[in-house]
């Protein structure tokens, strides 16, 4: 894991909302709280939670209806998913591998946890 | 809108402000950060028509807030960090004798606002704490409803869960109409909460942008080892915090004490990165 890097606030923010969409808390098609509503809750600044949504949005997981407010998108489990296994590829498994350098380990030492 | 055009303010032979220009927008909350006495209530005083610019002018909605027109008064709020409080007055007839110059405001509000903060609108301020008599004054500063709302050290005095309360309550309070500042040293206490964020120095300001801006610039490092190329780095659990000039690294989550560090120790760099 690189604990070197904290992941800016509006990004924190948009992995809680997707951790509850992929737990189906949050289910396709429901609405989502305001973007105000978020930032009371969190305390945060509403134009960092309206950068979650754009984010979230630019990223199909949520959609907008004007004048109703945010919906999560049908397929946006999938794409969160899609999006966790591209960043684990490219971020968390480089890292692991260059510990698992660095300690002297192999693949082989991980045979037993198949 | 709030505009400072060349600005200079100086107390006597002390330059405190020369030939700044700032600007604030509405639905913001903006952090006003700065060493001890670099002036931050004296901006805040000149914003709200108390103090006379030496040069230049201070305008608000496309008014001289000097001028001390009626709309203009009833348009601000100032809360300073100290306000001298009658000792017979309670925080229901402190609202009830401000609120006749206020348009806006909403008794509603300041029902709600005692509330949330715990605060006995109906109890004598000899009698409270120094963090409930700042709670209660908060209470009415924000029931007052003001498109402007400016606040000196706001988080003084308040205790751990009257923070969070406050950060709630100014997240629900700023709307698309609104704009407040908060002048404070106490940065932990509004991490999240304000952008953009302005600091200032003796005689000019050193920045002003949005988190955004900052995080685009900059790259803030946790845990890492001490790096030297970094414009400021301090020791934390873990490693260093590094903050370091943002070269294709991504984004990261800010550190406003390391970023108040790194801005006063590069000044010119400072200048260059965020022109």
């Amino acid at each position: 894991m690189d604990f070197k890097k904290q992941k800016p606030i509006y990004q924190q923010i948009a992995d809680t909302l997707c951790e509850r969409i992929v737990s189906g808390e949050l289910k396709a098609d429901e609405r989502m709280l305001s973007v105000r509503d978020v930032a009371i809750q969190l305390g945060v600044n509403p134009n960092t939670v309206m950068r979650t949504f754009e984010h979230l949005q630019n990223a199909e997981i949520i959609y907008n209806k004007r004048g109703v407010g945010y919906f999560v998108s049908p397929d946006a489990s999938d794409k969160i998913l899609a999006l966790h296994r591209k960043e684990f590829m490219e971020e968390e498994l480089p890292a692991f591998l260059q510990k698992m350098k660095m300690l002297g380990l192999t693949l082989d030492d991980l045979k037993q946890y198949e | 809108m709030i505009e400072l055009k060349n600005f200079s303010f100086a107390y006597k032979q002390t330059s405190v402000f020369k030939n700044i220009n700032l600007q604030f927008s509405k639905g913001a909350i903006y952090g006003l950060l700065g060493e001890n006495g670099v002036g931050k209530t004296t901006m805040l005083k000149a914003i709200s028509g108390l103090l006379k610019p030496n040069d230049g002018q201070c305008i608000v909605d496309d008014q001289v807030s000097f001028d001390r027109q009626p709309s203009f008064l009833q348009s601000i709020f100032m809360l300073p960090d100290e306000v001298p409080l009658p000792d017979s007055s309670t925080p229901e007839k402190f609202f009830a004798d401000l609120a006749p110059f206020y348009p806006k405001q909403s008794d509603e509000m300041f029902r709600h606002l005692a509330n949330e903060l715990q605060i006995d609108p109906s109890r004598k301020f000899k009698e409270m704490s120094f963090g409930q008599q700042k709670k209660s004054l908060l209470a009415c500063a924000l029931a007052l409803n003001t498109e402007y709302l400016l606040l000196d050290e706001p988080t003084n005095g308040l205790d751990i869960p009257s923070k969070a309360d406050f950060r709630r309550i100014l997240s629900e309070r700023v709307g698309e109409e609104q704009t407040i500042i908060i002048s404070t040293h106490q940065v932990k206490d509004v991490e999240n909460l304000i952008d953009p964020i302005i600091i200032i120095s003796n005689n000019s300001v050193l920045l002003d942008a949005s988190v955004e801006k900052i995080t685009d610039k900059l790259y803030f490092e946790y845990g890492g080892q001490q790096r030297q190329d970094a414009l400021y780095s301090e020791m934390m659990p873990g490693g260093y915090l590094n903050v370091l000039v943002n070269n294709g690294m991504g984004e990261s989550q800010i550190s406003i004490e390391g970023l108040f560090n790194a801005v006063l120790r590069n000044q010119s760099t400072i200048r260059t990165l965020f022109v």
